[in-house]
């Protein structure tokens, strides 16, 4: 997995609440058997209309956001359904960091594991940085994990939580598998122990 | 003596095979569910790194979510190209990683989440997860069971484990008897709109009390699929003796002695007096109402008998989200939900397609025809659910009334096969989401009980089912 560096870039405001996994990529995107190409289905319904025309308002469609790699969206992003789909379109499209007052669980934890950072404010910081965002691609929004903070383009700097494993993961873009393997004799073990207490599983 | 667990406690401590200081596990699985749509992604990471999958024996397979359902499926193959390619993937990953199989010529083919508990993969203190969100539902047998994403399917394919961190107590207590008409769908509904979408966020839920208690396995199922609309990682359902009745002789539940020393473990499952939950929700059964969603958020929630609710009736960022779904659905703020007329009838789902549910329908649609006009449909969660039916006479119910009988599937609960609705058209739906677009672009979808839709298909608008019964 790619290391997550320091970022410099282009924010988008996504008020909306709720922001579903069908909205981020409807369901008659998944039946790929791979893993990239789908950024140019991401937000799909929103933005396009029927016959494939973009939608001129859509934020990510205005000149000024083409090149978003922050999106800061409203409460609840990334609910629905379990489908990594969501966060692969949304790295493909080249996000690389979502902040929102929440997430849902599955979509947070699958972000991590694709290079994406959800980083979680309260809504004050949220505001602040929404209002930041509609400033279009003068603006630069700053995210640096290292430090963890987010820095708006007038310099305001807010701090964010973020669990220590996973930060470490992500900077140094590491494979879960890969860092499991090093604990298998845990797992044998584990397994030895189960065959005698509770064979029937 | 030890401090006082919760039954999530319980089952995740048994299931903990490596800790690091953090607080991070790597939690063992029991059962490992694998679907079509979010596994190949996964068996193909295993193939490009030379692993192999870690216990095959406790890996089953089967494809649901974009086989048809149409009865000429049997001779043909799949007409979507794309579905095709991911159902054929399926199968030869099945077979080329050694893992069990239930093909789509397999009687006992059906949804993932209705086949793991039917062949008894499904007990009491496992863990459970699949590549799905609502895994929840295996919650019902007191297994702590929970969707994870393509990632977490390789991993578990790879180490038969899952890093997690624990996740927060809640308790969800439904008090007192259910009214006639009101079903496991009302309950899990009325939850979701008393939480939230968000309200379960961070939590294992574990749902209890007298009006819990009095639930079939089919009805906690129920329960239990929908945690996850309400956020909760996983959903939680102490067992009992309906619990282990319902295992007992399945084709994979334990037997002779194995059986009685799983039944002395499952038997201490259960929360001890005095654990402590971080969040209690307590709703009475007795005001429970046959419930309706409005708009395309399963919170979007209401008793039968109310009206559109004006979008300045919510706070913050709801407010806007409720106009869009009331202009998207097309409805009026102030409109009776009963004056809403439908033109398609589903019913199935993982949520609402086991024997139980198709029993609660046809005992509403019998001798009875529905609306000209409408488009009604019966998805069996499984094949063997879908024998049975034919067996008890519900099919006979279901032709007769005017509904098409299908073969099992996940059908019209997502719109990734051929019965999608069209543009505009509006659906009474025993599924668990009304998401924009989930039973097809611009689709209108109300969640409703498999009686509640019988009774719409019936009238051709929503219905209070209490009318009719
Ligand atoms: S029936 Fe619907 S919710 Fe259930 S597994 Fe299939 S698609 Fe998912």
């Amino acid at each position: 997995m790619e290391k997550f560096e320091k970022l410099t870039g282009i924010a988008a405001p996504m008020p909306l609440v709720n922001i579903d996994t069908d909205m981020i990529i409807p369901k008659v995107f998944l039946k790929t058997i791979k893993r990239s190409g789908l950024g140019v289905n991401l937000f799909d319904e929103m933005r396009y209309d029927r016959q494939g025309n973009e939608n001129p308002d859509f934020v990510l469609n205005k000149p000024q956001y083409r090149d978003t790699q922050i999106l800061v969206a409203g409460d609840n992003f990334g609910c629905g359904s379990s489908r990594e789909h969501a966060p692969w379109a949304i790295a493909d499209f080249g996000i690389k960091c979502v902040i929102s007052t929440s997430f849902a669980d599955i979509f947070y934890n699958n972000c991590f594991k694709n290079g994406i950072l959800p980083i979680v404010m309260p809504q004050e910081v949220v505001d602040v940085l929404m209002k930041d965002a509609e400033k279009g691609s003068n603006a630069r929004m700053v995210v640096d994990l290292e430090a963890q903070t987010v820095t708006t383009s007038d310099g305001e700097s807010f701090p964010f939580e973020v669990d220590a494993f996973k930060k470490h993961c992500l900077l140094e873009g590491l494979d879960d598998i890969g860092l499991t393997m090093n604990n298998v004799k845990d797992i044998d073990a584990f397994e030895g122990k189960m065959a005698q207490e509770r064979p029937w599983v | 003596m030890t401090a006082p667990k919760t039954l999530y406690d319980k089952i995740w401590d048994a299931h903990v095979a490596h800790e690091q200081e953090d607080g991070t596990c790597l939690l063992y699985i029991d059962r490992h569910l694998v679907h079509e749509v979010t596994s190949p992604q996964a068996f193909e990471g295993l193939r490009m790194a030379g692993r192999k999958v870690r216990a095959p024996e406790k890996t089953i397979a089967v494809p649901d979510h974009n086989v048809p359902t149409t009865l000429d499926r049997v001779s043909g193959v799949i007409a979507n190209e794309e579905s095709r390619i991911q159902v054929e993937a399926l199968d030869k990953n099945a077979k080329e990683f050694g893992v069990n199989y239930y093909p789509v010529s397999d009687i006992r083919q059906g949804i993932v989440h209705i086949v793991g508990p039917e062949q008894g993969w499904t007990l009491p203190g496992m863990t459970v997860v699949c590549g799905d969100s609502h895994t929840a539902t295996h919650g019902a047998f007191g297994a702590l069971a929970h969707g994870i994403g393509t990632s977490e399917v390789e991993h578990v394919l790879a180490t038969q484990t899952l890093i997690q961190k624990k996740s927060k107590n809640m308790k969800v207590e439904i008090t007192g008897k259910l009214k006639p008409g009101v079903t496991a769908k009302d309950i899990t509904l009325a939850v979701i709109g008393e939480t939230g979408t968000a309200g379960g966020t961070g939590y294992v839920i574990e749902y209890c009390g007298e009006a819990i208690r009095d639930l079939s396995m089919e009805g906690r199922m129920t329960v239990c699929n929908m945690a996850i609309e309400g956020g909760a990682r996983a959903g939680l359902i102490a067992p009992d003796e309906v619990t282990f009745e319902y295992v007992k002789g399945r084709p994979h539940a334990p037997k002779g002695a194995q059986w009685e020393a799983a039944l002395n473990w499952w038997k201490t499952l259960y929360t001890d007096e005095g654990a402590h939950f971080d969040k209690v929700v307590t709703l009475k059964g007795e005001e429970i109402e046959p419930v309706v969603t409005w708009g395309t958020s399963p919170e979007d929630v209401l008793p039968i008998s109310a009206v559109v609710p004006a979008p300045e009736s919510f706070k913050g960022g709801k407010v806007d989200a409720a106009k869009r779904a009331i202009e998207y659905m097309g409805l009026e703020v102030g409109q009776k939900l009963t004056d809403i007329q439908i033109d398609t009838v589903f019913i199935g789902s993982c949520t609402n397609g086991r024997i139980e549910d198709l029993r609660a329908a046809a005992e509403i649609l019998k001798g009875k025809k529905i609306k000209d006009g409408m488009r009604a449909m019966v998805v069996p969660g499984s094949g063997l659910v879908r024998a049975q039916a034919e067996e008890e006479g519900l099919a006979d119910i279901f032709k007769e009334a005017g509904f098409e009988w299908r073969l099992a599937g996940c059908s019209m609960c997502l719109a990734m096969n051929p019965d999608q609705l069209a543009e505009g058209e509006r659906c009474a739906s025993t599924s668990n989401r009304n998401f924009e677009g989930r039973q097809g672009y611009k689709g209108r979808t109300h969640l409703v009980s498999p009686a509640m839709a019988a009774a719409a298909a019936i009238t051709g608008h929503l219905t209070d089912v209490r009318e009719l019964m």
